[in-house]
């Protein structure tokens, strides 16, 4: 009796500190959200109520306006065009890459696969700038191509390696029953691959998409022109645009921006802490 | 006769399976270029050859509008020893990594070992402390963090709530870089993740047998716990400090380096001199010292892993 009660305080005790610990975690989260339709004046009185005197619709409206002679209907499909090439480019370059990695014996394999390793790890800054010069030398700057181009080449380098190792873990002896079959090498690839490779698509899809959302310092450097810009640059020169005064509309527009990544979140939860938990993936 | 001919044809038929094979052999080298080709080209295009620009641009001058001048070590010396910012912007960013990426990992941890206690609802509580890793980088929470860590933001709120006196956390250059390590440290849902998948792969013998013994909790967590979780407490070290070295987003729209440069991360830095003051080589040289740094730092890691890191096919250390 005595050790169940002891039992019961420890549960007790974990469920209150868990819990709250969970909502000072959100809290941030919650209080845009809450935030967003607050009277301007509330954002600053009354600051840590998540809960408005009224709730101000019409923040998001304002907010969808944008500022200067760009609205956010821009921006939203700016990013959209950007994310949804740079994630079918990284899907089925990443994938086709990976097999040949995993599959096919050519020269000089190994020494590639070092190399595709090598780069997993690279700073950025590294090849940032020489990478701005060639694109500024070939008219690229203040275009979309140097967001998406390279998602098409391969993509980023740990997704390959992600999906070799995927790929390793499907038995060979299905490839080999495909080819006496009559299948070729792409179609062993389209046909027996692909398809078991579902899963782990799903998951370079749903980083892919979140990595590119959430991307400033591409189109930053990248996209000069209001018209062009994404989302995460619509926000920041929403931000310094009014010197600050308009905190209502910017949150409405912030809690927007996130809108996707929890749709995501709330439908794939199970593959991206899984893709995290055997991976490391961010 | 028949003998030489015999021979002659097994000979042939050897050349002829000789061919075969390397024609094989060529058609799989063909097939495989192919296939990998769209990694290919993207590694020449840009990884290795904008590596050795970067490289070449480093001994030089140049402004992306005239062309590159030759400065042999130039940029490499006055960057180490003649540059107040950098020496600024090093001292920030090393404070930064080696107490943001501590202090995420000892929460990542804690709360791994917490959620891995068998309780009812688990699932439901990691997902929601895993939730700021995945928004955290994001523009919008860069947005309500310069509101709520601002002036009249809500933590000052709470903190006069307390009797004490607000600070402006954004604008004092005492606090401006505790802000940013809050914010990064507030994302450990993912390296907790991991701890979390790694603890579920401690075998529960173990443990049996440890309390068997009579072993205490702190006991078994010291001697059983931690050995067997070194490898993901290494793998989370090395990622999150080279993902630390790079931060650039949120320095960038929370406090914009400042104030007084006391937020000057790195990576900000190299930001500031390529693109707003369009010194092309002086940051190359600068891009080329972060790579050292990081690849040292890295190594330090791995050469110190063979003491104290756990690798169970090897039979301890």
């Amino acid at each position: 009796m005595n050790k169940n009660n002891q039992r019961l305080l420890r549960d007790v005790i974990y469920y209150v500190f868990v819990t709250a610990f969970g909502f000072l975690m959100i809290y941030p989260i919650l209080w845009m959200f809450a935030s967003s339709v607050k009277p301007a004046t509330e954002i600053f009185n009354n600051a840590i109520s998540l809960i408005p005197s009224v709730v101000m619709w019409e923040n998001y409206p304002i907010g969808w306006q944008g500022f200067g002679r760009t609205g956010f209907d821009v921006f939203f499909r700016n990013s959209a065009i950007v994310t949804t090439l740079v994630v079918i480019g990284t899907v089925f370059s990443a994938s086709i890459v990976a097999y040949g990695f995993a599959r096919i014996n050519f020269k000089f394999k190994k020494i590639l696969f070092a190399c595709l390793m090598a780069t997993v790890m690279l700073p950025v800054q590294i090849t940032l700038i020489p990478q701005y010069i060639l694109f500024h030398n070939i008219g690229w700057v203040n275009t979309f191509y140097p967001l998406i181009v390279p998602a098409f080449l391969g993509g980023a380098p740990f997704f390959v390696f992600l999906l070799i190792q995927f790929i390793r873990g499907i038995p060979r002896e299905l490839d080999e029953a495909a080819i006496v079959d009559g299948c070729s090498t792409i179609g062993v690839f389209w046909r027996i691959i692909l398809p078991l490779l579902k899963p782990a698509l799903v998951t370079v899809a749903l980083f892919s998409f979140m990595w590119t959302w959430d991307d400033f310092l591409g189109p930053l450097i990248y996209l000069n022109s209001a018209n062009l810009h994404t989302v995460t640059i619509g926000l920041r020169n929403f931000m310094d645009a009014d010197g600050g005064t308009n905190w209502g509309p910017l949150l409405a527009m912030s809690s927007l921006s996130l809108v996707p990544q929890f749709i995501l979140f709330a439908f794939f939860q199970k593959y991206l802490v899984q893709g995290i938990a055997t991976t490391g993936l961010k | 006769m028949a003998k030489l001919e015999e021979v002659d044809s097994s000979t042939n038929l050897q050349a002829i399976h000789d061919r075969n094979l390397k024609k094989k052999r060529m058609k799989e080298n063909l097939t495989g270029y192919a296939i990998i080709s769209p990694w290919l080209i993207g590694f020449l295009a840009l990884v290795i050859g904008p590596m050795i620009a970067s490289f070449y641009l480093s001994f030089t001058n140049y402004n992306l509008l005239s062309s590159a001048q030759w400065t042999g070590i130039d940029n490499y010396v006055n960057i180490l020893t003649n540059d107040g910012r950098f020496r600024q912007a090093l001292t920030v960013t090393l404070i930064f990594v080696f107490v943001s990426t501590p202090l995420k990992l000892l929460f990542a941890l804690f709360l791994a070992m917490l959620f891995n206690t068998g309780r009812k609802g688990t699932s439901v509580f990691t997902t929601i402390y895993y939730i700021p890793s995945i928004i955290g980088g994001s523009v919008a929470i860069a947005v309500v963090w310069r509101i709520l860590f601002g002036r009249n933001g809500a933590v000052n709120e709470f903190v006069q709530a307390l009797g004490f006196s607000g600070v402006n956390w954004i604008g004092n250059p005492d606090t401006a870089l505790s802000v940013l390590i809050l914010l990064v440290v507030w994302q450990f849902g993912s390296p907790m993740i991991i701890f979390l998948a790694g603890l579920r792969q401690i075998p529960q013998e173990l443990y049996e047998a440890a309390a068997v013994d009579g072993a205490s909790a702190f006991t078994k967590f010291m001697k059983i716990t931690i050995p067997l979780l070194t490898p993901v407490i290494f793998f989370n070290l090395v990622m999150q400090t080279i993902g630390a070295f790079m931060t650039f987003t949120q320095a960038y729209l929370i406090t914009g380096g400042g104030p007084m440069d006391s937020t000057l991360f790195y990576a900000l830095y190299l930001y500031e001199v390529a693109f707003e003051y369009l010194r092309m080589g002086y940051a190359s040289a600068m891009a080329w010292i972060l790579l050292v740094l990081i690849a040292g730092i890295t190594l330090v890691f791995f050469l110190s892993s063979k003491y104290w890191v756990y690798y169970e096919s090897e039979g301890g250390r």
